[in-house]
């Protein structure tokens, strides 16, 4: 089963441009038309499960808005 | 009973030779990612503090903002020429000219030609987007026959403006010159191999192997009329046709670099 | 050190080596030639960078470069040249780093000829570039002020981390004269903070003639004004010969400054009280020493190799006080010290009021009729 991850995008930076919506091999970014960044962008959010923190998003970013993370193998504790 | 604790690994963040600074690119340019790809590079090969930029004059005149480490801004096409002084009374500092289509390859003409011929150990980073972004939409010396732009309002008629200028083909001519490539920015695949040649082009200087170019097709989707994305799709089917993505020239002692 | 015979452009390129220069970058252009030539050989000599441009355009945006870097930087050039360089000498100042430009003037306008002149005096003195800036312009008038005061540029563009011209003419630069060249200064350990030698444990440098808020601009322009008046308060230079008594002045910079000298003592031995005043700095221009002057002479001839340039300045500052003279030769040619000797003694028999611009159609006409004597 694929690695899950997550993103974090930057509202200060992301400009709404829609390269990473495009990039995303799983499909699981849109721009968020609820919210505008400080300026005035419809900033990128994850709309769903899936996302494998294959760093595609961020290679596209012009702005290096994203921060990719990745889930490490699951421990298990007692 | 079992618990599950899940670790998030950082896979990816903000690289620290770019400054916090938001750019006043327009969404979706490829100067973003290109200050993206350098600013990896410069992190990963430990050099920010010991570099210097040199900015041009076009969309990106500001990118000393941009980035985390000391930049000069030249006058128009003299970036490669300032770069020369700097690297010559500094040598033992990474020296890097940032330059787009008008800056390089028009009134820069004979500075970016002749530091090739001195073979110059600096790095060029030509940003070649075959239209003048900054002034408003102007035909470049790299714009495409046919395109139409502010200057070329029917399209650019090669009878009168003559045909595009393939910078790194010529330049690929001078034995001064080391490493002479073209990528594009247009999706992640050639993204990886345009960083993996910004890094090549980098370590190339810091080696003392002599002159290195990279050009990046880019895109400029206000003044090509096209969203983001249907930018980089211009990009794909338009420029790279005429402007292929090569090695142009690699000196023997560059081919043995592995990054 | 002792003197020995020193040939112009040599002695000033050595005397650049010796006050700390790291980077010359030139182009050929007569006559400068030799600066360029003594600096290919004695510059790697030394370890320290030379680069011969492909261009004007491109050596004064490599000492640009060098000079955004920390380091005493110069190129040497002649009229055309410094056309050229008018952008970058822009930046220049507009990015506060420091830079000495020496420009040997020739003939001219346009390509001239290889003659020596003192054509360029307005556009040194107004900057050479656009734009609201004030450089420092050195006239020396012998090959040990040359020296002398290339060795000075150096430090008042450190100093005040501003463009400095040394004007030299034709002539200068290929006399040989007894000089002094002075001793091999220290390279600097350190780099000045502000410049570009790489951002460790510090935050970056950022040099920018660039103030895109026209705000911000002003107050860049404010602070370039306000240094110039310091710059005036302190750093005017100049040679009085012969003036403590005079009845006539003779003003004239450089090499026809030099000329008119020789000029000034047969006059005084022919018992014409007349004395010389000779402006070294010509930006700042010694304006209040002149309009003291102009108190208390009778009459003030001006000399200079072109038509009538450092004059205005004069005007501007003698008020109306005296009457003015004119004398020019212009096109590459040089006056003779007899040429002088005659307008001196013609000087000393006029007493008439000149109205503003007869200075020049009376000097025009007189000139005229020497060209046709063939003089």
């Amino acid at each position: 089963m694929a690695l899950k991850g997550t993103i974090e995008v930057d509202p200060m930076h992301c400009k709404g441009c829609s390269l990473c919506v495009e990039a995303c091999p799983q499909n699981v970014i849109a721009l968020d038309m609820e919210q505008l960044t400080p300026k005035g962008y419809h900033p990128a959010h994850l709309i769903a499960e899936g996302c494998t923190g294959c760093v595609i998003c961020a290679i596209v970013c012009p702005d290096a808005a994203i921060t990719v993370y990745r889930e490490a193998k699951k421990k298990k504790t007692r | 009973m079992v618990m599950e604790k899940v670790d998030l690994n950082l896979v990816y963040k903000r690289p620290e030779s770019l400054a916090t600074a938001t750019t006043h690119y327009c969404p979706g340019c490829t100067h973003g990612t290109a200050h993206r790809l350098v600013a990896e590079v410069l992190d990963e090969m430990g050099v920010r503090e010991k570099t210097i930029g040199v900015a041009p004059v076009g969309c990106s005149v500001f990118a000393y903002d941009y980035f985390n480490h000391d930049y000069v801004e030249a006058a128009h096409g003299r970036a490669p020429a300032m770069a020369t002084g700097i690297k010559r009374v500094r040598p033992e500092n990474t020296v890097y000219a940032y330059q787009g289509d008008g800056d390089l390859a028009s009134i820069g003409m004979a500075e970016i030609v002749h530091a090739a011929i001195r073979g110059e150990n600096i790095t060029v980073i030509f940003v070649n987007n075959a239209i003048y972004g900054m002034t408003g939409g102007q035909m470049a010396p790299t714009t495409l026959p046919g395109m139409k732009t502010t200057s070329s309002p029917n399209g650019r008629d090669v009878e009168d403006a003559g045909y595009p200028i393939r910078m790194s083909e010529m330049l690929a001519t001078i034995d001064g010159a080391s490493y002479v490539v073209r990528r594009s920015l247009h999706n992640p695949a050639n993204i990886r191999k345009a960083k993996k040649a910004i890094r090549k082009a980098f370590e190339v200087q810091e080696r003392g192997l002599g002159f290195s170019i990279v050009e990046l097709l880019s895109s400029c989707p206000t003044n090509w009329k096209l969203t983001p994305v249907q930018a980089l799709n211009f990009i794909e089917e338009q420029m790279v046709p005429y402007f292929p993505l090569e090695d142009f020239k690699v000196m023997p002692e560059v081919k043995a670099i592995r990054v | 050190m002792a003197k020995e015979l020193l040939k112009g452009n040599e002695a000033f390129a050595e005397a650049a080596v010796r006050a700390g220069l790291e980077g010359f970058f030139g182009y050929p252009i007569t006559p400068s030639t030799e600066f360029l030539e003594y600096m290919a050989k004695r510059m790697p000599s030394v370890g320290r960078a030379f680069v011969q441009a492909e261009s004007e355009v491109a050596a004064i945006n490599m000492v640009y470069g060098a000079a955004c870097a920390g380091k005493r930087t110069m190129t040497a050039t002649s009229s055309p040249g410094l056309s050229l360089m008018g952008e970058a000498l822009s930046y220049i100042a507009g990015t506060e780093v420091p830079a000495v430009v020496a420009n040997v003037m020739r003939g001219g306008p346009g390509l001239g000829n290889i003659a020596p002149s003192q054509g360029d005096y307005n556009q040194m003195v107004k900057g050479g570039g656009h734009g609201d800036y004030f450089p420092i312009v050195l006239a020396p008038a012998s090959v040990q002020e040359a020296i002398d005061y290339i060795t000075l540029a150096f430090d008042l563009a450190d100093k005040y981390r501003s463009l400095v011209f040394v004007a030299v003419d034709g002539n200068l630069g290929q006399m040989m004269e007894p000089a002094e060249l002075p001793p091999m200064r220290e390279l600097p350990e350190k780099p000045p903070e502000w410049a570009a030698y790489g951002a460790k444990d510090r935050e970056p440098n950022r040099l920018s003639s660039i103030y895109i808020d026209a705000p911000e601009e002003e107050v860049a322009n404010v602070r370039f004004v306000k240094q110039w008046i310091e710059i005036e308060k302190n750093e005017v230079i100049y040679k009085e010969y012969d003036l403590d008594d005079a009845e006539i002045a003779v003003i004239s910079f450089g090499v026809a400054g030099r000329v008119c000298s020789s000029a000034v003592r047969v006059a005084r031995e022919e018992g014409i009280k007349v004395g010389l005043f000779r402006p070294i700095t010509l930006a700042p221009f010694p304006k209040k020493e002149i309009a003291e002057l102009s108190k208390r002479v009778r009459r003030i001839l001006v000399v200079e190799m072109n038509s009538g340039m450092m004059l205005e300045d004069v005007k501007q500052a003698v008020a109306g006080r005296a009457p003015i003279e004119f004398y020019g030769r212009m096109g590459g040619m040089t006056p003779f010290p007899d040429e002088i000797l005659d307008e001196i003694r013609r000087v000393d028999q006029s007493d008439e009021e000149i109205a503003d611009g007869m200075e020049r159609i009376e000097w025009l006409e007189r000139l005229e009729e020497r060209i046709e004597r063939g003089e």
